[in-house]
């Protein structure tokens, strides 16, 4: 996994909430067998009329807006657990995802692929959707080791919350795996303790 | 203070604590499907390491297949190719698999209960987030992303942290009409699609416990659609029956030992919740959604309600405006030219043979396509053998070959731009069912009398009793 510490950038808005995984990436996308190339269908049914055409007005086809942060209404990757969700977001270019609320297993997904689920008050997410209206290449500050998120052009800033661990691998680019590879002999022996 | 019955399951398989609240949860059942397993079979292949517990890891073909021609290759190619590469990898890491052709082959979540794999005061996940369904026998059972299947692969193991504990008590006789279905969509639609975010949810009182294995499934298949990471019911005599016998169910002396341990299986009366809510089961109407998120639900009788005054009222408008519909407007009498019967959500033989007696004797609207799809090959079979398949027939409905089908826009079974689909499935998020499509979630009894009158219709209006 990629490593996040800091990340400077202005941010693609997208004032919709309960933007759910088959939105993100519709299942008739998900037949590949490797975990490259979902960028391209980011969005699919938004971005692009059926013929293939871009659609006009969704924000991802429009050129003034761009970068590394995607700011995004309330309950954020909900319904289907499809990692391809997070792995399309990153692959896309995406590496930090804002909302006020995130689904579980998205947050899980995201956080397992690099990509930070930074959960903001609802009021401070209006502030960023306020702020990018006002300049579409407003730049903002995401500083992991300091949980801290700032709006630069008005100083604004907030906390956010993330597991103590989960930041330790996201600091250091860590994967559980390797993490749990390391407690086999534990595993083992838990697996003769139990009785069934 | 006394433990909940999640506590209880949970608390038993934590392998090792990690600094910082972290458990190490051991995963007594893995099932893998072919949509959500290739990437994490490849990260086993990078890594040089095989499946550590391969006994407990169980496969099945259900999202990407075709529902009927099943005896021939698939015709998709993109489709076949990932089948396909299920079958190497099982072969390859040494997995048990349920493919295309077997008699056991359906719906990861049907065919888990169905094989007796899923057993009270188990710990179960699979790459899908319905998992929640085998919550119904007292299971901690949840979805999981693709890395995670590489992690249960590589230790049995994840890296979780407890979620909170929520109970949701539904006391009091339903109405007749009423199906857990109902009781499930009308639960959701009161505490929205993210009321249950960060729990697990206890589903109790006397209409649950009222209710059968088969339709309690039904209740914790849609946990996920509140948020929840997983809904459970406490095992009791219905639950102990229903493993009885099963293929991979304990026998003898052994499954009256598992049987007096899952008897251990519930919340103490001073056990604590961080959330409780209480219903009537009197209070519920059948249900149908009118909007693009299952929390957007209502009972037949009632209205779509006016955009909410506080909150993002352009979600809801937008959501309306993707469904063709309009505040202040009823759904009963709305044409619609299909109709879904099917999913990890209503696809068992008890469903098929509440939709079956409705439809007996009946004959489709003309206007109307009907897909009824039989959650795996065991529920076609026995369907088969009840006749219920003629009895479809003779309505004019297409009974098919098991799998997830309709509900999620996968494979061939779409329903078109625009049209109207009543599924008894479990999402009505936009183009789930093929770009465009506009999903009204409901029970299969609603489902099936919508088929026959060709419009929504209340169902109690039409039922003989």
């Amino acid at each position: 996994m990629e490593k996040f510490q800091k990340l400077r950038s202005a941010a693609v808005p997208l004032p919709i909430e309960e933007v759910d995984t088959d939105q993100i990436i519709p299942a008739r996308f998900l037949k590949a067998t490797t975990r490259e190339g979902f960028g391209d269908n980011l969005f699919r049914d938004w971005r692009y009329e059926p013929n293939g055409a871009p659609r006009e007005g969704f924000i991802l086809n429009n050129p003034i807006y761009g970068g590394q942060i995607l700011v995004a209404g309330r309950n954020f990757g909900c319904g289907s657990s499809r990692e391809h969700a997070a792995w399309a977001l990153h692959d896309y270019g995406f590496r930090v995802v804002v909302s006020s609320f995130f689904a579980d297993i998205f947050r899980g997904n995201a956080l397992n692929n690099g990509l930070l689920p930074l959960q903001v008050p609802e009021s401070f997410l209006q502030d960023i959707f306020s702020a990018i209206e006002s300049d579409p290449k407003t730049e903002f500050l995401v500083d992991l080791e300091a949980q801290q998120f700032t709006i630069l052009a008005t100083s604004q800033s907030t906390g956010f919350d993330i597991d103590p661990y989960k930041k330790m691998c996201m600091l250091n680019g860590y994967d559980d795996i390797d993490f749990l590879l390391s407690l086999r002999d534990k595993i083992e022996a838990f697996e003769h303790s139990r009785d069934w | 203070m006394g433990k909940t019955l999640f506590d209880k399951i949970w608390d038993a398989h934590v392998a090792h604590q990690v600094e910082g609240g972290i458990d190490v949860l051991y995963i007594d059942r893995h099932f893998i499907h072919e949509v959500t397993s290739p990437q994490a079979f490849d990260g086993l292949r990078q890594r040089g390491i095989p499946v550590f517990r391969t006994e407990r890891t169980v496969a099945t073909a259900d999202h990407n297949v075709p529902t009927r021609g099943q005896h021939l290759p698939i015709q998709e190619e993109l489709s076949r190719f990932q089948v396909d590469k299920l079958t190497e990898n099982c072969e390859a890491f040494g997995i048990r698999l349920y493919g295309l052709g077997h008699p056991y082959q359906g719906i990861v979540h049907v065919i888990g209960p169905e094989l007796g794999l899923t057993q009270p005061g188990m710990t179960i996940v699979c790459g899908d987030s319905h998992t929640s369904t085998h919550g119904a026998f007292g299971c901690i059972a949840f979805g999981i992303g693709t890395s995670q299947v590489e992690q249960v692969f590589a230790t049995q193991c994840l890296l979780q942290k407890k979620p909170k504990r929520m109970r949701i008590t539904v006391d009091g006789q339903l109405q007749p009409g009423v199906l857990s279905k109902d009781i499930i969509l009308y639960i959701i639609s009161q505490l929205s699609a993210s009321g249950g975010t960060g729990h697990f949810v206890e589903y109790a009182g006397s209409a649950i416990r009222s209710l059968s294995m088969e339709a309690r499934m039904t209740i914790c298949n849609m946990s996920i659609e509140m948020g929840a990471r997983g809904g459970l019911i406490a095992p009791d005599e219905k639950a102990i029956e229903y493993v009885r016998g099963r293929e991979f169910a304990p026998e003898g002396a052994a499954f009256e030992e598992a049987a007096a341990y899952w008897k251990t299986l519930y919340s103490d009366e001073d056990a604590h919740f961080d959330q409780e809510y209480f219903f009537r089961a009197e209070d519920i109407e059948p249900m149908v959604t009118y909007g693009t998120n299952p929390g957007m639900g209502m009972g037949i009788s009632q209205s779509i309600p006016e955009p909410p005054a506080t909150g993002n009222s352009n979600t809801f408008l937008k959501s309306l405006n993707y469904m063709g519909l309009k505040p202040g407007q009823k759904l009963e009498g709305q044409p619609v030219n299909y109709v879904f019967i099917g999913s990890c959500t209503n696809s068992r033989i008890e469903d098929l043979r509440i939709a079956a007696a409705f439809v007996k004797g009946k004959q489709k609207a003309d206007n109307v396509n009907v897909m009824v799809v039989p959650g795996s090959k065991q529920v076609e079979k026995q369907a088969r053998e009840e006749g219920l398949d003629q009895v479809f027939r003779e309505a004019g409905f297409d009974f098919r070959e098991p799998g997830c089908s309709a509900c999620l826009g996968m494979n061939e079974d779409k329903v078109p731009n625009g049209e109207y689909c009543v599924s008894t499935s479990n999402r009505n998020f936009e183009g789930r069912q093929g770009p465009g499509a506009r999903t009204i979630l409901a029970s299969p009894l609603m489902a099936a009398a919508t088929a026959i009158a060709g419009k929504i219709v209340d169902v109690r209006e039409v039922l003989d009793v």
